[in-house]
């Protein structure tokens, strides 16, 4: 997690995202416009929450079977950011949608798909935050958190394919697929999604690494050995 | 489209604003994770 090779990719990736994504040529549709650069900044937030409550669902199962807590802290770090990425990704669609569908909120099935995903997370935190003992709420949030990763994945691929909407990717046809995405676009878009969930990656593990800090200082209970020796009276003017 | 953005340069205005809140975000992330390595170390140590 102190490697930096990737976080240095990440850095790079975004900027080229920023740079291409503004300045390189998009199709000219009709409506979007320039609003179509959106695919670049709003989608891979999508990407990313998936690969970040991912994560936590893949630390949430290897706390099931081997419950050391440290598994319990990554997989609730990472849903964590997920939900974050989650939050920005609903409110960047939303800002989006109404500029080019015309509403805030369009009832799209994507758009709900999403918002029930997100509540279904909202709910595992609320169900960590009821419980006290350490392993207990380990336990039941792990086995929580698979059951909502593998709600959201009928939320979010099965059922809005399956009906027409305004988004790409329905009424039957996957997204991404040669008529919804032009090739102009793919070579901005692969990279964006893999800097944008790398970043994600980054913040989980420095989470991560945070709270573990704070486990061994709580463990230990021990303030941390500064070199200086002052005692702990000394304020005190009469002894 | 922006067309006229562009013809007039504007849009490197843009892409400059986006730039520095990119740089200054990513410079901080950086500055948290040496922040978190020296206090790894420092647990370290003491161990």
């Amino acid at each position: 997690m102190r490697a930096i090779w990737w976080k240095l990719l990440a850095v790079v990736l975004l900027i080229y995202t920023v740079v291409a994504g503004l300045m390189l040529e998009v199709p000219r549709l009709d409506i979007v416009n320039e609003t179509i650069r959106n695919l670049y900044f709003h989608v891979p937030m999508w990407f990313g929450m998936i690969s970040l409550f991912g994560a936590s669902s893949w630390f949430a199962i290897k706390y099931l079977r081997n419950p050391d807590i440290k598994y319990d802290i990554y997989a609730t770090q990472f849903a964590h950011v997920g939900f974050a990425y989650g939050m920005l990704g609903i409110f960047t669609g939303m800002l989006w949608a109404q500029y080019a569908w015309g509403t805030w909120w369009h009832g799209d099935p994507k758009q709900n798909g999403a918002a029930i995903t997100l509540l279904l997370y909202a709910a595992f935190f609320i169900l960590r935050m009821s419980l006290d003992n350490g392993d207990q709420r380990a336990r039941l949030s792990a086995i929580y958190n698979v059951f909502a990763f593998i709600a959201m994945i009928p939320l979010l691929f099965v059922i809005p394919r399956m009906q027409d909407s305004l988004h790409p990717g329905s009424g039957g046809n996957p997204g991404f697929n040669m008529y919804d995405l032009d090739h102009t676009m793919r070579p901005v878009f692969y990279p964006a999604c893999l800097g944008w969930i790398l970043l994600g990656f980054w913040i989980a593990t420095l989470r991560i690494r945070i709270k573990l800090i704070e486990e061994k200082y709580d463990n230990e209970k021990a303030p941390f050995n500064t070199g200086v020796n002052i005692p702990l009276d000394s304020h005190v003017r009469t002894k | 489209m922006a067309d006229a953005m562009r013809s007039n340069g504007k849009i490197y205005v843009v892409l400059g604003v986006v730039l520095i809140v990119l740089a200054g975000l990513l410079g901080y992330l950086f500055f948290v994770d040496k922040k978190v390595t020296n206090l790894e170390k420092k647990i370290e140590d003491n161990s």
